[in-house]
């Protein structure tokens, strides 16, 4: 395959991901239940993001023998986290043949300054971004699919409101602009010239854009949805709810339906507790992962 | 059938890449609807299937009952299935991971190349098309046509593989024709199975 078919492989398994939920899972029964439920992927992971919030500590890419566990539980996609910058858990997630790898600010950066050269991969990659600089940033590090950052393990969906539409503005932003105004534009955003280009022509970011990072319930998912984000990512809100497999199988039904606020209500009704949540003004701003 | 603004294609929108078909069908003007419920599904002169997770759209399917209104509008109108879409249409699933439509006389094996990694682009052939047989062709965990009944008629292959086959009003493919640039399938799917400008293909 050339280079450009490389990437149209990779971007192409994202754009099959449209619509869905993807869904963070510690175990091969929570795979199972995330599938059972309509996941369209899973998300293999340690502990999910409100554990490593509560528990501190360093967190790494998951044990190998719980990725496989979750890869024979399941016929999805099945994704995995790696730390910003840390290639080698990189390499190991594609060793074990993951579908898809999160370079996510879940897990504790081990490089301060650099992210991961993804181009190098075989394995698609996924990036958090909370602006279009750092969607663009990492598109051009060879991300295939970005995510708005959020504050995982937040339960709140504030900050993933807040990053969507901060992306979806600055691009509608750059639209409007004409050929002489994009160099600056350029430097404001941080991000690669060609890609800038690119974006004020086409109006949209060359590869999917989902959301994750605060998705606790269906409604939540109708709104990033309706916002413009392409499918969800669910993290703690699944496995840290009262009854998961319910709450799960409501939030595939909102992604899908996020039109029609009758069937998202009836997603919604008698759930159980959601996860209790936290305001983001209350976390102290060394604890916020969407800064790393 | 003629395809209007009144009788669009429908693609079903459940999840997974229906956007690119919509695009596929845009660019060969052909107007095209997104079908979520069995309402949306009435007025479509035809329906596509796209690719995507087929256990996810399998479900969704069954919460609208629109398992039930597919297998009925199959009766009278046009429906093409690529990847997901083909695991749909097919009568027979290998592993039993996802109960099919039964609306193909086909076997079809799920994640047939593997993970992600195995997923690969590369060039077909489409024997009908005589001035230019070649196609490229986007496999992403893709599917593969394991066996298939007398009925069915093969009409793409990858090597020795069968990798696109019509049978009646029903066209399936392994690969995503809505992820590369010829409109070929998508122009065939319209002219041929909703028009009927020309009638049956020639088998390879």
């Amino acid at each position: 395959m050339t280079k450009e078919e490389a990437w149209k492989v990779k971007v192409g398994l994202a754009e099959m991901l449209k619509g869905g939920v993807i869904m963070d899972v510690t175990t091969a029964e929570q795979a199972k239940v995330a599938e059972e439920a309509g996941a369209c992927a899973v998300m293999a992971l340690e502990r999910v993001p409100a554990d490593i919030r509560k528990e501190g500590g360093v967190a790494r890419m998951a044990d190998p023998k719980i990725i496989e566990e979750i890869q024979a539980a399941v016929t999805i996609p099945v994704m995995a986290k790696c730390r910003i910058g840390h290639f080698a858990e990189a390499q190991v997630l594609e060793a074990l043949e993951v579908d898809y790898i999160d370079e996510s600010e879940v897990l504790t950066p081990a490089d301060e300054k650099n992210h991961i050269e993804k181009h190098q991969f075989k394995v698609p990659f996924v990036c958090g971004a909370r602006n279009l600089g750092e969607a663009l940033r990492r598109i051009g590090e060879g991300a295939a699919l970005i995510r708005t950052k959020g504050e995982a393990g937040s339960g709140n969906i504030v900050e993933a409101v807040r990053h969507i539409r901060d992306v979806i503005g600055a691009i509608k932003r750059l639209t409007t602009l004409g050929d002489e105004e994009l160099m600056a534009e350029t430097k404001n955003l941080g991000a690669p010239y060609e890609l800038v280009r690119e974006v004020a022509k086409t109006g949209k970011l060359p590869v999917p854009n989902f959301a994750a990072g605060g998705v606790a319930t269906p409604a939540d998912a109708a709104l990033v949805m309706q916002l413009g984000a392409e499918a969800v990512f669910v993290g703690s809100g699944i496995f840290k709810s009262e009854d998961p497999a319910k709450r799960a199988k409501a939030i595939v039904v909102a992604t899908t339906h996020f039109k029609d606020p009758k069937k998202v209500a009836e997603a919604c009704k008698g759930l159980g507790e959601p996860m209790k949540g936290l305001d983001i003004k209350l976390i102290p701003e060394n604890q916020l992962l969407q800064i790393r | 059938m003629r395809v209007s603004e009144g009788n669009p294609v429908g693609i079903l929108s459940l999840q997974g890449d229906f956007e690119k078909h919509r695009q596929a069908l845009a660019e060969i003007n052909s107007p095209s609807k997104e079908v979520r419920t069995v309402e949306d599904l009435t007025p479509c002169s035809a329906l596509i299937i796209p690719g995507g997770e087929s256990t996810t759209m399998r479900k969704l399917m069954a919460a609208e009952e629109l398992d039930s209104a597919v297998k009925k509008f199959a009766e009278s109108r046009p429906i093409m299935g690529t990847c997901a879409g083909m695991i749909l249409l097919s009568s027979k699933v290998e592993d039993s991971t996802v109960e099919p439509l039964k609306l193909i006389d086909m076997t079809v094996r799920r994640n047939a190349y593997g993970r992600q990694i195995h997923s690969f682009i590369d060039t077909g052939r489409v024997p009908m098309w005589e001035d230019n047989s070649k196609l490229e062709m986007v496999f992403i965990r893709a599917p593969q046509v394991v066996s298939y009944g007398p009925a069915v008629i093969p009409l793409a292959t990858l090597g020795e593989e069968v990798v696109m086959v019509r049978s009646g009003k029903i066209l399936v493919l392994a690969f995503h024709p809505e992820l590369a640039a010829d409109r070929r399938v998508h122009r065939f799917f319209v002219e041929e199975f909703i028009e009927e400008r020309k009638g049956i293909p020639v088998a390879l």
